[in-house]
C-alpha cells in the first residue's frame, strides 16, 4: 500500500468518522428532548439525585423495586 | 425512624482523602509560591543548594497541585458523592472498603516516591508526565484500585440511573487511564540495553510524534483531572448546598457527551508553528474554539440553577466559592479557545499570558471547588458544624483578590512579553534584547508572587476550619439537608 493511499483513507476516515459523530450528538439530542415532549421519559427528574440523597430517602427510579421494597420493611 | 442495623454512609476513606487534599493542597501550593518568588527574585534559587533550584522544585508543585491536590479531592469527593447519589453505603461491601483503604496506602506511598524522585532530580523531562516507569506503573496500580471501587458501587447500587456526577466521574477515569498509559509508554533502558540506571527510561515515541502524543496527554490531563471531575463535583454541590435542582438535566447529558467529543481533539494548540504537521495545528484550533460550548452549556446549567435564588449569595459563603468557581470556569474556557487562534497564539506563546491562563482555571474553578466541596463534605463526615463562618468569609475574599492579582498581572506581562519579543526597528531588527523584557516585567512577577501567597494564606485558613470542624466545632444532631451549618 503505497503513502499516497494510506494518507487517503486517513483523510476519509477521519472526515466520515466527524461526520458520523456530529449526527449521532444530534440525533441524541433530539431524543433527548423528543422523549421529554411526549411523556416517554423524564429526564429532569434525575436532577434529584442529588437533592434527596440521604440513605433513607425515596429512590427517584429502584434499580430493584423488590429489593427497595425489602430494605423499606427493614427500616 | 431508623432501626437498629440501619445503614449509614461510611466516610473513612472519604476523610483520608480529605486529609491527603489538605496537606498535599498545603505542599504544592507553598513551592508554588516559592518558585512565583524566585522567578522575581532569583538569588532565591540559592537556598537549598541543588535541591532548591527552579528546575528541581517546579514539577513538584505542578505535580504536586495536579495529581496531589486535586487528584485527592477527586478521590475524596468520589468517596462521598458516589455513596449519596447511588444510595449505597462502602459499609456494605468490606471488599470495596478493603479496596478503597489500600487505595489511599498505595497513593501515599506512590506520592512519597514521586516527590523523592523528583527533588533527586529523576524525571523523564515530559511535562505533567515526568515521573520514572516504577513510579508509573505504582500509579496505574493505584488508578486500576480505584476503577474497583468506581464500578462496584455501581454494581450494588440501588439507584437505577446513575446521576450526571457519576458519568464525570467515570469519564475522570476512563480518560485518565488512556492518557497515561500512552503518554508513559516507555523503553527502559538498563533492560533494553544495559545502559543507565535501573529505573531511568526513554519515550517510546520519537520526534514530532513524540511531541503529538505528550501535548494530546498534556492538554487532556487538563481536560480529565482539571475539568471533567471538578464539572463532577459542581454538579453535586452546587444543587445539593442551594437546595435547587440542577436547571436543565437534558443540558447536562448532552453538554457530557459534547465535551467528550470534542476535549481530545484540542491538544494540538500546544504545537501551533512547530513541526507538527499543519492540519494537526488547524484541526486543534478549530476544536478549541468549538470546545467553548460543551463548557459554557455545563457552567451556564449551573448559574442558571441559581435562578431566582441568587439571595443566597449574600447568605452563604459556599455558594459564593461555587458561583465563583462556575464563573472562573467559564472565563478559563473563552480565554483557551482565544489562546488557540493562531493569530493569537503568535503573541501568546511561551510568555506569561499562559500561566495566567492556566491559574485563573485552577485557582478558581478547581482550588474553589475542592475548597467548597470539603467545606460542604465536612459537617456531614464529622458530624459538627464548619468552625467559623467569618473565617470561610475571610478566605473568600482572600483568595479571590490573589486570583484577582495573579491573572491580571499575567495578562499584563504576557501581553507586554509578546508584544516586545516581536518589536522591530525600522530596519527589521529586533528592538529589544531579552533581559530588556526581564527589566519591564519584573513588577508583574513580584506581584503575581504576592497574589499567590494571599491564595496559600487562604488555603492555610481553610485547613485550619477544617481541622477545627473535626475536633472541636459544636456537634449536630442531624444532618442538614442543604446549606451547610456555620458557626
Amino acid at each position: 500500500m503505497d503513502m499516497e493511499l494510506i494518507r487517503n483513507i486517513q483523510g476519509w476516515g477521519y472526515v466520515s468518522m466527524i461526520f458520523i459523530i456530529t449526527i449521532g450528538l444530534y440525533a441524541y439530542i433530539y431524543h433527548l428532548y423528543k422523549s421529554q415532549r411526549e411523556g416517554v421519559k423524564d429526564y429532569e427528574k434525575y436532577s434529584n439525585m442529588a437533592l434527596k440523597d440521604d440513605i433513607d430517602d425515596s429512590l427517584v427510579e429502584a434499580k430493584d423495586p423488590q429489593k427497595d421494597e425489602k430494605d423499606n420493611e427493614e427500616r | 425512624m431508623q432501626s437498629s442495623n440501619a445503614i449509614n454512609y461510611d466516610y473513612t476513606v472519604a476523610k483520608y482523602f480529605t486529609i491527603s487534599a489538605i496537606v498535599l493542597g498545603i505542599v504544592g501550593m507553598s513551592v508554588g509560591v516559592l518558585i512565583a518568588f524566585q522567578l522575581a527574585f532569583p538569588e532565591l534559587n540559592n537556598m537549598f543548594g541543588e535541591y532548591g533550584t527552579f528546575g528541581r522544585l517546579r514539577p513538584i508543585h505542578t505535580d504536586g497541585v495536579a495529581f496531589g491536590f486535586t487528584v485527592s479531592g477527586i478521590f475524596a469527593t468520589w468517596f462521598y458523592v458516589g455513596q449519596r447519589v447511588l444510595k449505597v453505603s462502602m459499609a456494605e461491601s468490606k471488599f470495596l472498603m478493603f479496596i478503597g483503604k489500600l487505595q489511599f496506602w498505595l497513593y501515599i506511598i506512590g506520592v512519597a516516591v514521586a516527590v523523592v524522585s523528583l527533588l533527586l532530580g529523576y524525571t523523564t523531562s515530559k511535562e505533567y508526565a515526568e515521573f520514572e516507569w516504577p513510579v508509573d506503573i505504582a500509579i496505574v496500580v493505584v488508578w486500576v484500585l480505584w476503577g474497583i471501587s468506581i464500578f462496584g458501587l455501581i454494581g450494588i447500587r440501588r439507584e437505577k440511573v446513575l446521576y450526571i456526577s457519576v458519568w464525570y466521574y467515570i469519564a475522570t477515569f476512563l480518560g485518565v487511564a488512556m492518557l497515561y498509559v500512552f503518554n508513559n509508554m516507555e523503553v527502559p533502558t538498563y533492560f533494553v540495553s544495559g545502559m543507565g540506571n535501573w529505573f531511568h527510561s526513554v519515550s517510546m515515541y520519537a520526534g514530532s510524534n513524540d511531541a503529538m502524543v505528550q501535548w494530546w496527554y498534556g492538554h487532556n490531563a487538563v481536560a480529565f483531572v482539571f475539568t471533567v471531575p471538578i464539572i463532577a463535583m459542581i454538579y453535586y454541590f452546587l444543587p445539593k448546598e442551594s437546595g435547587q435542582p440542577v436547571f436543565s438535566y437534558k443540558l447536562s447529558l448532552l453538554s457530557f457527551w459534547g465535551l467528550m467529543f470534542v476535549y481530545l481533539w484540542a491538544g494540538g494548540h500546544h504545537l501551533l508553528y512547530s513541526t507538527v504537521p499543519d492540519w494537526v495545528q488547524t484541526m486543534a484550533s478549530i476544536f478549541s474554539i468549538i470546545l467553548i460550548l460543551p463548557s459554557w452549556g455545563s457552567a451556564i446549567n449551573m448559574l442558571l440553577t441559581m435562578k431566582g435564588e441568587w439571595g443566597q449569595l449574600k447568605e452563604n459563603p459556599l455558594v459564593k466559592f461555587y458561583v465563583l468557581a462556575s464563573t472562573f470556569y467559564m472565563l478559563s474556557t473563552l480565554e483557551g479557545p482565544i489562546q488557540a487562534i493562531k493569530s493569537v497564539n503568535a503573541l501568546a506563546h511561551f510568555t506569561d499570558w499562559i500561566p495566567g491562563h492556566v491559574h485563573d482555571g485552577t485557582l478558581g474553578w478547581v482550588g474553589f471547588m475542592i475548597i467548597g466541596g470539603i467545606f460542604h463534605m465536612a459537617p456531614r463526615m464529622y458530624k459538627r458544624e464548619i468552625f467559623s463562618k467569618k473565617l470561610v468569609e475571610a478566605q473568600f475574599w482572600l483568595q479571590t483578590t490573589g486570583i484577582v492579582m495573579y491573572f491580571t498581572s499575567m495578562w499584563i506581562a504576557g501581553i507586554t512579553q509578546g508584544m516586545m519579543w516581536r518589536a522591530t526597528d525600522q530596519y527589521g531588527n529586533l528592538a529589544y534584547s531579552f533581559i530588556d523584557t526581564v527589566e519591564v516585567l519584573h513588577p508583574y512577577w513580584t506581584l503575581r508572587a504576592v497574589g499567590g501567597s494571599f491564595y496559600l494564606i487562604g488555603v492555610f485558613m481553610w485547613a485550619y476550619n477544617i481541622y477545627k470542624t473535626a475536633t472541636s466545632s459544636k456537634a449536630i444532631e442531624k444532618e442538614p439537608q442543604y446549606a451547610t451549618p456555620m458557626a
